[in-house]
């Protein structure tokens, strides 16, 4: 009998022991890397310190990076949200043949590294540019408009890597929808944008939000896209943790950044997730 | 589709377009004879892609991040497959903790496991190693193929089992000749989907590994950010084509939103 209770223990141990011995145990030492002081001079000291922590809450420079980090997820979230849902939508009522294209098209960039699509935004969005030289010639502008290394840029590019997501969460839960209930909507009759609004939107909803929940995470701590597109000049949270790990060697300083980073996500991610979760359930108790 | 307002066609063809134009701009652009950015019209060769030959530094990264992808995928099927089995079949206390821990790796981001990794690997003096590398990777990929499992082993009928114990199979037996050939649509399903997302892995990898275990991907970047050639343009359009072939078998096997549905 015992055997039989200590096998899920022992089909579970050994992921388990991976998981603590690579996420957890690193994560507790990132956080006690983030207590040590640090100067130039000597590199990493011994004892502990909240100095990093004090120098990321009071210094305007980690401020501006972490509101810009932060103002890019947010307008990346809802405009992928604004052009992910309705493509979703879209994807539903397309014949079989085009959706398994626009599939491909839509949700194979998931597939393909970040960095290709990111060279592709930079053939794009320079002076020298695709769309610069496409607005110019139809005259449509006088003077390349500045893309690269812009927030806007950036913004575009990572709508791109992004959207995906929320096409792909919003096409789950379209897929659950019931088609009685639009039918039902539409006898008792309701126009398509009523059946639109007061039926299809309510129950999809919760696949919205989890889908931007999850653009807004990868957002806040994408790396690559705002690295090549943002350049040196316009910081994003994960753009300077390179930096001070890798450039400065201020270790405990982009530990302190990281854990922020992390911490700001999680509670942001945890709240709005318990929050549809309520939503959800008294909806359709 | 015919009810479908014509408002809605175009804004479908503007997101498709949206969605290609990267794409289709680095595919071009490989096309070019030019030593610089530009497009083939006025002059398309294979040169870029013949280059592609004598930068042994980029072959060599491609191996390593491909067999590095299929070590990865591999450990993490080998660990997820009976974690699942123990969630998926078995109610025990902690359950839902072992399910939380082994999915964590999804919901942090890859920047801060990266300096994580690389915190731990400076500890154990392993920085830079190769099996720091592929440890890093497998507990990446491993909520992939756990999710996936678990998706399989959900509908598995227990009747199943107990007929196989029954009529005397060992419990080893029975998981090999019985349970298992019911998981391996998910094992499959999440072994590439893990192969893939270890493939193009690029941020936490920047902080693991070293000159002597450049991922491709990381050698990619690391070129992006000193000059864009159309040298880089041809690789990626060869990484485009891998895909797509890739793409395809995927689609026929398991359906493209539902494997990827394992990736959001």
């Amino acid at each position: 009998m015992t055997k039989r209770l200590l096998l899920p223990y022992g089909l579970v141990g050994p992921g388990l022991l991976a998981a603590l011995a690579l996420v957890a145990l690193p994560l507790l030492l990132t956080l006690s890397l983030s207590f040590l002081p640090f100067t130039y001079a000597d590199g990493i000291g011994d004892g502990f310190t909240m100095a990093n922590y004090v120098e990321i809450a009071t210094d305007g420079y980690y401020q501006e990076i972490f509101l810009r980090t932060f103002l890019l997820a947010l307008i990346v979230t809802g405009v992928s949200i604004l052009i992910g849902a309705p493509e979703a939508y879209i994807l539903a009522r397309l014949s079989p043949f085009m959706r398994a294209i626009a599939f491909v098209v839509v949700l194979g960039p998931l597939l393909i590294s970040v960095v290709v699509r990111t060279l592709g935004w930079t053939i794009l969005l320079g002076n020298e540019g695709v769309i610069n030289r496409v607005l110019l010639s139809i005259g449509l502008i006088s003077e390349p408009i500045r893309l690269m290394y812009t927030f806007t840029g950036m913004a575009i590019a990572l709508v791109h890597v992004l959207v995906p997501f929320v096409v792909l969460a919003v096409w789950t839960s379209l897929q659950k929808l019931d088609p009685a209930t639009e039918q039902a909507a539409e006898s008792l009759g309701a126009g398509p944008l009523t059946t639109l609004t007061r039926i299809v939107l309510p129950q999809v909803l919760p696949g919205v939000l989890s889908g931007g929940l999850i653009v807004f995470a990868l957002a806040s701590s994408a790396f690559a896209t705002p690295a090549i597109i943002g350049g040196r000049r316009l910081k994003v949270v994960s753009t300077t943790i390179y930096d001070e790990f890798l450039n400065y060697l201020n270790w405990p300083l982009g530990a302190a950044l990281a854990l922020v980073l992390l911490v700001i996500v999680l509670v942001i991610s945890v709240g709005v997730s318990r929050f549809v979760e309520r939503r959800y359930k008294q909806a359709f108790q | 589709m015919s009810r479908t307002p014509i408002a809605l066609h175009i804004f479908h063809w503007l997101f498709v377009l949206f969605m290609v134009a990267p794409l289709a701009v680095v595919v071009l652009v490989s096309f070019t004879d030019k030593g610089y950015i530009s497009f083939p019209f006025d002059g398309a060769s294979l040169r870029w892609f013949q280059a592609i030959w004598n930068q042994k530094s980029f072959i060599d990264s491609f191996w390593l991040s491909l067999a590095l992808g299929a070590t990865a995928a591999t450990l993490a099927v080998v660990l997820a497959v009976p974690a699942a089995m123990a969630i998926a079949w078995h109610r025990f206390p902690a359950r839902d903790l072992a399910l939380a821990l082994l999915m964590s790796p999804l919901m942090l981001p890859a920047i801060v496991l990266g300096i994580a990794i690389l915190r731990l690997l400076s500890h154990l003096g392993m920085t830079g190693s190769l099996a720091g590398l592929v440890a890093a990777h497998m507990v990446v990929v491993l909520p992939y193929v756990l999710r996936l499992v678990i998706a399989a082993a959900a509908g598995y009928d227990h009747a199943l089992s107990q007929a196989a114990r029954s009529l005397g199979a060992s419990a080893w037996a029975a998981f090999r000749r019985i349970e298992l050939p019911q998981l391996v649509p998910g094992i499959a399903g999440g072994w590439i989907i893990a192969f893939v997302t270890s493939f193009d892995e690029l941020t936490m990898s920047i902080f693991v590994s070293s000159a002597g275990t450049t991922t491709l991907p990381v050698r990619m970047y690391n070129y992006i950010a000193n000059t864009i050639d159309p040298l880089l343009a041809a690789i990626s359009t060869v990484l485009i084509a891998l895909t797509l072939v890739l793409m395809i078998v995927l689609d026929r096997l398991f359906g493209l939103d539902r494997i990827l549905g394992g990736k959001a």
